[in-house]
């Protein structure tokens, strides 16, 4: 089997911050295979956004620190790599989306030149190339007129334009993998499903691989091929998307699932939410972290953290010393 | 809790309550010039909106950003005068009632915002930031009675007394919205806005400020005005549902009848769009994505504000404005075509 496009191994990253250290990535491993589009969910805090910061380098020292691990792309481990080396990688060979597409774009750079800009650094395109590549690249992510759309400023732009604009500077230098963080939650919901078709298509036709970040379980299971649940920086539930939905093995995944009112259901009196906070990360309990929250905690769960592990002959893990009773009692 | 749970569930359907609030024909137009020597322009936030509320009953009022929600609830909470059109609460009109006398009828009528960290002032304690309402409306003058009452209010939202010394900073996002919510509370209110109170907070605690919400209604009697674009959230806790396009309700139905049988085309791709968590059914479910943007309530199309986007528009939504037509019991929809 072929090394997978993106290893993360055994990553840590910690923030000091006044009230101690903040374990916000704890040790976590995923990959990403060339092509496919895997998720990473969980709510803030978790550490979601900070795993996909470290891939890229971009944990603001010094208060952030990748303490130890590896980012293997495509075999090599990008935290070896010099800075220099390192801006190559960036936006050349893996693209980012980001939530809010206003502050991630030069308000006072016309939008041609901000496409234009990362095709002449990274590809030695001529001006005149790194134009018309331009103007193919707002047809492909559906601007419409285009010559003049290049002329303008980020502000012209609704947000919607402005992420599909996002995801043309991301594919334009035709990278292999799209890390996409929160690429819908500043949008309306007509516009979210516009963006998601978009990104969806467009991986398909091009071959990108695509890493999803999201705390919404509704927008993974149409999109993601592959689903990881993070709750306090660790993965706590790995499957494919599928599997994940149908038949969750975490009691953390199983409760966001349950709380959620859904529109394909019969309204119920009640919500079922998961009791509790999140923990304070610089006090995580010596157990599992999910501990405190969780209906179906017993003695163990309190001493031991139980490790991500796979479950009886599935590709489906679980960090959870009641996985396989979860998985009889849900079936039931 | 438990208990709250089952007298929701044995209570008997209500009576047809009185009619708390009543909204006539609002609207709520902003002159805007762009740039120093430009054309003065007017944005049509709100423009002829009407609807009503019950005692006890909940509207949901959901729509996209810029939809003119926000300014809706705004205006019924006279922080907006509005442009023209009538806002009766209790059977009084608010619009142009003397500062004086809408300062003591406001008492009654409270607000919930979106971001809880920006609506608690960050050095004030918790049990400050409730009490002084009450303190300052003359509520409570007796300064122990008070503090009992912050209590109250507290375990009443599922704080403890002891946050009452805590700063806003040191609760988590959740904790914050309950003490949004006690400070609501804390005036004896009839009506709550809701602006978008979970769309900030995570999922797994806006399940338990929704049960919060809902509990805290049925034992005060409360009416909500539940402005929010999250169309599952809304369904969860409206009796009915307002759908706000560009500045006007589009349409306007009971929970049930606007779900299971939306009439207007825009309030059909809103339900579209919603996505489901589940894999299964998402890769068999029909997306009807519509095309285009909302357009600017500066410059709003003629006729049908949605014919640009609608899959159904003819040549007469380009002229011609659709009014709200009665499809049923309660159930409105401004469209040509139904």
């Amino acid at each position: 089997m072929p090394a997978p496009l993106l290893s993360v191994v055994s990553l840590v990253t910690q923030f000091s911050t006044r009230s101690g250290i903040v374990k916000a990535v704890d040790g976590v491993s995923w990959d990403v295979e060339a092509g496919e589009t895997v998720a990473l969910v969980g709510e803030s805090g978790c550490g979601k956004s900070a795993s996909a910061l470290s891939v890229m380098r971009l944990i603001a020292e010094p208060a952030g620190r990748i303490v130890s691990g590896q980012v293997l792309f495509k075999g090599r481990d990008l935290l070896a790599l010099s800075a220099e080396q390192m801006r190559r990688v960036r936006g050349r060979e893996i693209g980012m989306i980001f939530q809010e597409p206003m502050t991630s774009l030069n308000p006072v750079l016309s939008v041609g030149r901000q496409l234009t800009e990362g095709l002449e650094i990274h590809l030695g395109m001529t001006p005149g190339a790194a134009r018309a590549r331009a103007l193919e690249l707002l047809g492909m992510v559906g601007i419409p007129d285009a010559e003049r759309r290049l002329k303008q400023y980020p502000h012209q732009f609704s947000g919607g334009m402005r992420q599909r604009m996002m995801i043309a500077m991301a594919l334009s230098c035709d990278p292999a993998l799209i890390l996409a963080d929160e690429p819908t939650t500043a949008l309306d919901v007509t516009s979210q499903a516009q963006i998601l078709e978009l990104m969806k298509s467009l991986s398909q036709k091009l071959g990108v691989a695509m890493l999803i970040i999201t705390h919404n379980l509704g927008v993974v299971a149409r999109y993601a091929d592959r689903v990881n649940v993070m709750y306090a920086g660790k993965i706590i539930e790995r499957a494919s998307a599928r599997e994940l939905y149908a038949n969750p093995r975490h009691p953390y995944t199983e409760g966001l699932l349950r709380s959620v009112p859904r529109l394909d259901e019969p309204r119920r009196a009640r919500l079922a939410p998961i009791e509790g906070q999140p923990p304070d990360l610089t006090r995580l309990p010596r157990g599992c972290s999910f501990a405190p929250r969780c209906r179906w905690r017993e003695d163990r769960c309190e001493r031991e953290a139980p490790a991500l592990a796979a479950l009886r002959g599935e590709w489906h893990m679980s960090a959870c010393w009641q996985a396989e009773r979860l998985g009889e009692a849900v079936t039931q | 809790m438990s208990a709250v749970a089952a007298s929701r569930e044995q209570a008997p359907e209500p009576a047809p309550a009185e009619t708390l609030l009543e909204v006539r024909d609002l609207v709520m137009h902003f002159k805007v010039s762009r740039g120093p020597f430009g054309r003065s322009g007017l944005v049509r936030a709100v423009d002829g909106v009407s609807f009503s509320l019950r005692r006890g009953e909940t509207l949901g009022l959901v729509g996209e950003s810029g939809c003119g929600k926000t300014t809706t609830g705004r205006c019924v909470l006279q922080l907006e005068t509005p442009t023209s059109g009538a806002v009766s609460f209790e059977g009084r009109n608010l619009v142009g009632m003397v500062p004086a006398e809408l300062r003591k009828v406001r008492n009654r009528i409270q607000v919930i915002f979106q971001d809880p960290y920006s609506s608690l002032n960050p050095r004030m304690t918790v049990g400050q930031i409730i009490a002084e309402p009450i303190a300052v409306h003359g509520l409570e003058r007796d300064p122990r009675a008070r503090h009992e009452r912050v209590r109250d209010l507290l375990v009443r939202v599922g704080l403890s007394p002891q946050h009452a010394l805590r700063y806003p900073h040191e609760l988590s996002g959740g904790q914050r919205q309950r003490v949004g919510v006690a400070r609501a509370l804390a005036m004896q209110p009839s009506l709550i806005i809701c602006d978008e109170p979970v769309s900030a907070l995570d999922v797994s605690i806006q399940a338990q400020i929704i049960n919060l919400l809902a509990e805290l209604q049925s034992d005060f009697g409360l009416s909500y005005l539940f402005v929010a674009h999250d169309l599952a959230v809304v369904r969860h806790i409206s009796d009915r549902i307002a759908v706000m396009y560009l500045g006007k309700i589009v349409e306007i139905a009971g929970r049930r009848d606007l779900y299971e049988a939306p009439a207007h085309p825009y309030t059909r791709a809103l339900l579209s769009a919603v996505p489901i968590p589940d894999p299964a059914l998402e890769a068999t479910r029909e997306r009807q994505v519509l095309s285009g943007e909302v357009p600017s309530p500066l410059n709003p199309p003629t006729g049908c504000v949605f014919h640009p986007r609608c899959p159904m528009a003819i040549e007469r939504c380009k002229r011609e404005v659709p009014a709200l037509k009665a499809l049923g019991a309660g159930h409105e929809a401004a469209c040509h075509l139904v």
